[in-house]
């Protein structure tokens, strides 16, 4: 059996008395989509910040790639290809559209320690940048400023950064909150056609998105896995119906 | 098409923000010219001491403008770079191809160690943290009872250049001082446009974003440091020279003061600001003390109103100006 892209094991981590992450183990097979869901406060974004490096897990494991990245630094693991999107919508407001997915570039290709030559028109950072644009549908925006995005063109902004960092992992939070239904329905075709290419890990309410596109599905409830396996068999679980699908779901 | 519109945006961005910086360094060129008819050694001082004070001004808006470094000990460095030339001079060491590197390399080192401490605070802290060391370095020059304590020490020769008196003629100081800051200028515009200044700017605007990217960005940010620091040296290394003396008080918290409000009062994030802003307050000073020796009650509202209805500083009026007139 291939070797998972990343395994989480027994990942634990409290708030002052409680306990957001709860013995939490779940893989990640190289091409997989798993999706996390789980209701409001369920420890969902935590679970990512402590993926990608934003928080130290108090107990547990984190291999990615092969490698035990538990307590690397946020950009070492970025280096190594674990790049995530935020549910609050996370660029550079002030620079254009391209720059902030160049910047992505950038951090993949050499060293950043280069004091002259203008950084905006290098062809060797722009051209994958607007590649990156290309596959998220922004490539048109690219000479915007990236603060003046609407807000699904900022949540597809969000994609295309990650997609720029050559990622061996996507981590996307809610890539889709506070979309309407056709941007929310655009993104959802942006995310089928990154399928099968990037291993992802996709925390999202939208279940006919989740139940769509996921390979696996993991519930978590209370900051614990309550439940994980293939779209049909969550579906079929009473413990998830009655916790957090309810009957209409089902 | 999408590259196009790209170019197309970078270039006019590049084009009218030249057009600026030409007149600056024009009017600065000229000035000795327009001197000779009328009180030439005092207009060459001044406007010599306005470059000076504009490349420490340079230096504290890459930290402000380009990276939300709000330094309150910038004067620090000035002083360092001023003390290397006192102090070697007091040697008998006066060649500037010894006290200059002497002077930008003991900034840098300045900025270095701490900057290492610095750059882990932000906002009120950091602010709170360069001040304190800003006034280290005050009070070690002001105990410095060798090299004149708090009287400060005067530098009786001006610096040579291989043996040659290069800087003794003032008119040759003024334009020494003009490539100085035309250089400082032009490496301060190259860096923030460049891989480095990028991810640098970036970590204002976002350090959360640039981190999950791959980006250490307090490596950025010190090398940054480091650079303002070493062109705050280099500044004081010319004040040394300009005014033949050095004092504790090029370090106080005033000072550093003084440099926040050239570079807030020319507005902020511009480079040209800065310059201008070091002109547009030592100028004003100037001219307010002529008229009055209590020009600072003149002096401080007209500073609050700047800073109250010209958000942006000069620049940004001039900006609001230029886009009212076209329609």
């Amino acid at each position: 059996m291939a070797e998972p892209v990343l395994r989480i094991e027994n990942l634990a981590k409290n708030f002052g008395g409680l306990r957001v992450t709860d013995d939490v183990t779940l893989d990640v097979m190289p091409g997989e989509l798993h999706a996390i869901i789980g209701p409001n406060g369920a420890g969902k974004t935590t679970l990512i910040n402590q993926i990608s490096g934003l928080l130290a897990p108090d107990a547990g494991r984190i291999v990615f790639a092969g490698e035990d990245v538990t307590g690397m630094a946020v950009d070492r693991r970025a280096q190594r290809g674990l790049a995530r999107s935020f549910q609050i919508t996370s660029i550079l407001p002030r620079f254009s559209v391209l720059e902030n997915v160049a910047l992505a570039v950038q951090a993949r290709s050499g060293t950043s320690f280069r004091f002259f030559g203008n950084a905006a028109e290098d062809g060797a950072l722009n051209a994958p940048a607007l590649a990156a644009l290309g596959q998220v549908g922004l490539a048109e925006r690219a000479g915007a400023l990236a603060g003046e995005l609407s807000h699904g063109e900022k949540r597809a902004l969000e994609l295309a950064i990650a997609l720029a960092m050559e990622p061996k992992l996507l981590l996307l939070d809610e890539p889709m909150a506070g979309t309407g239904h056709d941007e929310a329905k655009r993104l959802v075709a942006v995310l089928r056609s990154l399928k099968g290419r990037f291993p992802m890990v996709l925390v999202e309410h939208d279940m006919t998105a989740v139940f769509a596109l996921a390979d696996r599905i993991s519930v978590l409830i209370y900051g614990r896995i309550l439940a994980s396996g293939a779209p049909a068999q969550v579906r079929a679980d009473r413990q998830v119906v009655t916790a957090y699908l309810g009957e209409e779901m089902a | 098409m999408a590259e196009a519109a790209v170019s197309r945006a970078t270039r006019s961005r590049l084009l009218s923000g030249n057009a600026l910086p030409v007149v600056i360094f024009l009017v600065f060129a000229l000035v000795p010219l327009a001197a000779t008819f009328k009180a030439e050694a005092y207009v060459l001082s001044l406007v010599t001491r306005v470059m000076i004070f504009a490349i420490a001004a340079l230096a504290l808006d890459l930290l402000i403008g380009y990276g939300a470094l709000v330094s309150f000990g910038h004067a620090a460095f000035v002083g360092l770079g001023a003390y290397a030339v006192g102090i070697l001079a007091s040697h008998g060491v006066g060649d500037a191809l010894i006290s200059l590197p002497v002077a930008l390399a003991v900034s840098a080192l300045f900025a270095l160690a701490t900057g290492i401490v610095c750059l882990r605070t932000r906002g009120v802290y950091f602010i709170m943290i360069t001040l304190a060391f800003g006034q280290m370095a005050y009070f070690t020059a002001s105990s410095l009872a060798p090299y004149g304590g708090d009287d400060g020490l005067t530098v009786r020769m001006r610096s040579t250049v291989a043996g040659l008196p290069v800087f003794a003629n003032d008119r040759a100081l003024y334009y020494i001082c003009l490539l100085a800051l035309l250089g400082a200028y032009l490496l301060c515009r190259a860096l923030a446009a460049s891989r480095f200044g990028r991810v640098y700017r970036g970590a204002r605007e976002n350090a959360l974003r640039m981190g999950t990217i791959g980006f250490d960005v307090y490596r950025f940010q010190l090398v940054a440091y480091v650079i303002a620091g070493m062109l705050g040296g280099l500044s004081g290394f010319l004040l040394a020279n300009a005014t033949e003396f050095v004092s504790p008080a090029y370090m106080s918290w005033q000072r550093s003061g003084e440099l926040l409000i050239m570079v807030i009062f020319g507005g902020i994030g511009t480079f040209n600001g800065a310059i201008i802003g070091a002109a547009a307050f030592l100028l004003t000073e100037e001219w307010l003390s002529g008229i009055t020796e209590h020009w600072k009650v003149i002096f401080g509202p007209l500073l609050v109103f700047v800073a109250v209805f010209a958000r942006g500083g000069l620049i940004g009026v001039a900006e609001k100006l230029r886009r009212m007139l076209r329609g």
